[in-house]
């Protein structure tokens, strides 16, 4: 892989807090090149939302390094945005305040446009503009997809290098999801922001991100391409039980029938049928199975 | 302008859909030659598909001749495919006919698709890829 700039990278990144006994995450090391959209995704717990507070500057690692943009969390504040899965926001300050205050606090890059556009704009097709926000309401009085359309907004608004969303998309509606998809593609479209957006449903991102990390038990499972993931795995059915050249991912079946999730390490024989399996199959297995070697594509480790 | 309706069930590429939903586009005569396709971002903005994906299918029409972008104005049609004319010929009309009788024997939306699919792929087999 060529030498591109990574937008985020981790080397052994790993945090264990002292009152609990094991790691929240551990020996964690990809990279994520800059421009990419990456789903992160993972059951609850998985380490999803403490990955992001580490790259995010929020907490530090015990162990390893986390990168930003080519530099450390704090050196890159100003590049990136996070946002926060509870949102916090001053209460009593009005939506239209709390942009003015996004404004002063990012006067360098600040686009009111982009802020405003995630805010009050909502492109309901009978012109129903209950989803936009009224700019003189306080952030106390909004519902919890109204305070997220202001968090968003404010991370808009500072037009980064780098947005990392944590579960941006939970507490809206199919059309408010759909909408915020569509405006975080025209970021990447227009600028080549690199976005990582946490989720626990995949196939909400799926088409929308090209790059992928699972996440399970404190661990990177797989990362990479969904494509180049997808490809590198192979579903096979027959009666036989001979796995042998291949990684099995996940086995299930009787004495007459095996149904198997591999790593195929050779041509399987002709005893067994075979067919591509869809991402959310190859991430479930993966879940199941939580002794299953882990996969880094190409291009994703690289000092 | 074309609008692109993904569907993520299909099991067809993305990329694909964009080339051939194009493709149907200039067979139709909805874009012809000198028209813009939408930007990468119009798409993505209504599709909420990856920007990658659009570029990758506008290369592969560029790649067919079909398109050529143009630097900081856009994507425009070079051709079209125009083996169906405006209609002079009249076959889409004798095909709205064939329908109604289609239609008149009872035969469903699907039953109607299946059989012209059938009729065409025994004429003119698709190309062994």
């Amino acid at each position: 892989m060529s030498e591109e700039t990574a937008a985020l990278k981790a080397v052994g990144l790993g945090l264990r807090y002292r009152r609990r006994r094991g790691h929240v995450l551990r020996d964690c090391s990809f990279r994520l090149p800059a421009g990419r959209v990456c789903a992160l995704v993972g059951p609850n717990g998985a380490g999803k939302s403490t990955l992001l507070s580490l790259a995010a500057g929020l907490i530090r690692p015990t162990e390893g390094t986390v990168h930003v943009l080519g530099t450390g969390p704090a050196e890159a504040r100003e590049r990136f945005a996070y946002v926060a899965q509870d949102k916090p926001l001053p209460p009593q300050l009005t939506v239209a305040g709390t942009l003015r205050l996004g404004a002063d606090l990012n006067r360098a890059r600040w686009d009111a446009a982009a802020a405003g556009r995630i805010a009050y704009a909502h492109h309901a097709p009978d012109g129903d503009r209950s989803g936009s926000l009224d700019p003189g309401a306080r952030i106390r009085s909004l519902s919890g997809g109204q305070r997220t359309r202001v968090a968003l907004a404010l991370a808009f608004g500072k037009r980064p290098e780098l947005m990392l969303l944590d579960e941006p998309m939970a507490d809206l509606d199919p059309l408010a999801r759909r909408e915020l998809l569509g405006a975080l593609m025209g970021e990447a479209a227009e600028h080549g922001t690199t976005i990582v957006l946490s989720s626990h449903i995949v196939t909400e991102l799926d088409g929308a991100c090209d790059h992928l990390l699972l996440m399970g038990g404190g661990r990177v499972r797989l990362a990479g391409d969904p494509e180049e993931l997808v490809a590198a795995h192979t579903l096979l059915t027959g009666p036989a039980r001979d796995l042998t050249g291949h990684t099995v991912v996940e086995s299930r079946g009787t004495d007459r029938q095996l149904t198997a999730l591999v790593r195929p390490g050779g041509p399987p024989g002709d005893d067994w049928r075979t067919a591509a399996p869809s991402l959310e199959e190859v991430l479930l297995a993966h879940l199941r199975n939580p002794g299953a070697p882990d996969l880094v594509t190409e291009g994703t480790v690289n000092p | 302008m074309v609008e692109y309706r993904i569907d993520r069930r299909s099991g067809v590429a993305t990329y694909v859909q964009i080339v051939q939903q194009t493709k149907q586009a200039l067979r139709l005569g909805v874009l012809r030659p000198g028209d813009r396709l939408p930007t990468a971002r119009e798409v993505v903005e209504a599709t909420a598909i990856n920007p990658n994906t659009v570029l990758k299918a506008y290369r592969e029409l560029e790649r067919e001749g079909l398109v050529e972008a143009r630097r900081g104005l856009g994507t425009f049609v070079r051709r079209s495919l125009g083996s169906v004319p405006a209609d002079r010929s009249g076959l889409r009309a004798r095909l709205a006919d064939w329908l109604d009788e289609a239609h008149a024997e009872g035969l469903e939306r699907e039953d109607m698709s299946a059989l012209f699919r059938a009729a065409l792929d025994e004429k003119y087999p698709e190309e062994q890829r």
